[in-house]
């Protein structure tokens, strides 16, 4: 048996995706202008679907940051942390992260997905169980899988369904409760208040993957748990670089005396190649951007407000009725969501095309995440083009004809 | 057929779009074509009906109804 035959579905989607004359749902940025804009297939092209939210990965003391770090430290590890050792940038990073944080230790892992994989697996092994809101994102998934724990799902954002789930475990072992700041799909935040009284009943420990909320919320920028005042009733945080950072990689952070072990009870810390020079140096050039500059909160959170209102102004269905940084569409089905995405991005705007099982629920969603960065008249561009291809339904006769 | 296998066909009515005829050896995933968060929503309904819980790591070999109504059976005992 050829292995690759078990690829086959994706082969037939993808000839149903190009006889509806959808080439790829996929696109290649040929040149990269600036935070909000690239050339795709030739075309200028409005970014509203790259998670760039602070706007800062042409930062010109990022990249300044970045040509020195290549400059003194050379373009790679060429190794793992514990093999190689760390670089004083490393070093400096996880101080800095963790000043930022609030937070006595912090690890850092090379991508967002690995720090997701580091931790759990870090934190739990096979006596112990994981509680995960069912909209978790994958690495997450993946995460609970390597730690070898016991890996029970709750309905998303309902604490009284997972403290019916709590009463019913089995009493052995740890417990982790794992939920987002920002579900990256819909663009709904946890209900964290909620979690935190099942917490005081049951007693276990908490992990707030801040992946979509790090840099967004809060008054210090660090996510959900400060935008509610909950940080000490959280245990452990997570987070990338690889958005409101605008670099790669991702950190673990805490404050238990015992934190700074994870990195050796953690493969994906050990067995894979730190992060480059260049990449820690932007990060940590942006992360004291990100303290020094508030107004950059100020101006996602009146571009997300402009967006969401054009939208409901329009009709649209949309994921969900707080504003976010992620404004996700509810369309009808996949044909007519893959048409609507490519007239849109035909017309000149990126966003993302998520279908299931990829989404929660089996929507179709048309996925935008906003930037600090964009102008009022990007914003007003973008909702004029959901007017003419969404909310008139340009998309749906396109996928008939 | 068993009770518990009778009772899993049930809860799996509303996940069968394709009405499939539903016997013990049916495959969850690849008979009734539902994607792998289908089936984990379907487990989540599996716990609730039978009040139990059904970690997913312990399903990896579970393919069948049969299969499950076995995972079940053998909680709801513990329990």
């Amino acid at each position: 048996m050829d292995l690759l035959d078990r690829l086959k579905p994706y082969a037939e989607r993808h000839a149903q995706m190009k006889a509806m004359g959808v080439e790829t749902i996929t696109v290649t940025n040929e040149q990269v202008l600036s935070p909000t804009r690239a050339i795709i297939d030739g075309r200028e092209t409005i970014l509203a679907g790259t998670n760039n939210y602070m706007g800062i990965t042409f930062d010109p003391d990022c990249i300044a940051a970045g040509k020195k770090a290549l400059d003194d430290f050379g373009t790679g590890t060429t190794g793992s942390r514990i093999a190689n050792g760390s670089y004083a940038l490393h070093v400096e990073l996880e101080q800095e992260f963790a000043r930022f944080l609030n937070r006595k230790h912090c690890i850092v892992f090379t991508t967002g997905y690995q720090a997701n994989l580091g931790m759990m697996a870090g934190l739990a092994g096979p006596r112990d169980t994981i509680y995960l809101d069912a909209d978790s994102h994958s690495s997450i998934y993946d995460g609970c899988t390597l730690s070898g724990a016991k890996l029970v799902r709750f309905r998303h954002n309902d604490a009284a369904d997972l403290d019916k789930r709590l009463a019913r475990g089995e009493g052995e072992g740890g417990r982790l409760v794992v939920l987002e700041g920002i579900y990256s799909m819909l663009g709904d935040r946890a209900p964290l208040a909620d979690f935190v009284e099942v917490k005081k009943k049951h007693g276990f420990q908490l992990l707030v993957d801040e992946a979509h909320s790090f840099g967004v919320l809060g008054p210090n920028g660090r996510g959900l748990a400060d935008e509610m005042g909950l940080d000490d009733e959280v245990d452990f945080v997570v987070g990338t670089f690889s958005k409101s950072v605008g670099a790669i990689g991702g950190f673990g952070a805490g404050n238990h005396p015992l934190f700074d072990y994870i990195r050796y009870a953690s493969r994906p810390y050990m067995f894979t190649a730190s992060s480059s020079p260049s990449s820690i140096a932007t990060s940590l050039a942006a992360i004291r951007k990100l303290a020094a500059e508030p107004q950059r909160r100020d101006r996602l959170r009146e571009n997300s407000a402009r967006l969401h209102a054009g939208f409901k102004t329009l009709g649209l269905d949309l994921g969900c009725d707080v504003v976010s940084p992620v404004i996700a569409v509810k369309c009808p089905d996949e044909s007519s969501t893959v048409a609507m995405w490519h007239e849109l991005l035909k017309a000149g705007v990126y966003v993302n095309l998520a279908l299931p099982p990829g989404t929660p629920g089996k929507l179709c969603l048309l996925r935008c995440s906003v930037s600090a960065a964009h102008t009022e008249a990007d914003i007003d561009r973008i909702i004029a083009l959901f007017s003419e291809v969404v909310a008139q339904g340009h998309g749906s006769k396109a996928a008939i004809a | 057929m068993t009770d518990t296998i009778a009772q899993l066909f049930k809860l799996l009515a509303p996940f069968n779009t394709n009405g499939t005829e539903l016997s013990p050896d049916t495959d969850i995933s690849t008979d009734l074509n539902i994607d792998s968060v289908t089936v984990m929503d379907f487990v989540m309904e599996v716990e609730d009906h039978f009040d139990i819980e059904i970690p997913l790591n312990v399903l990896s070999e579970t393919r069948t109804v049969a299969d499950l109504a076995k995972v079940v059976e053998a909680r709801v005992k513990k329990g």
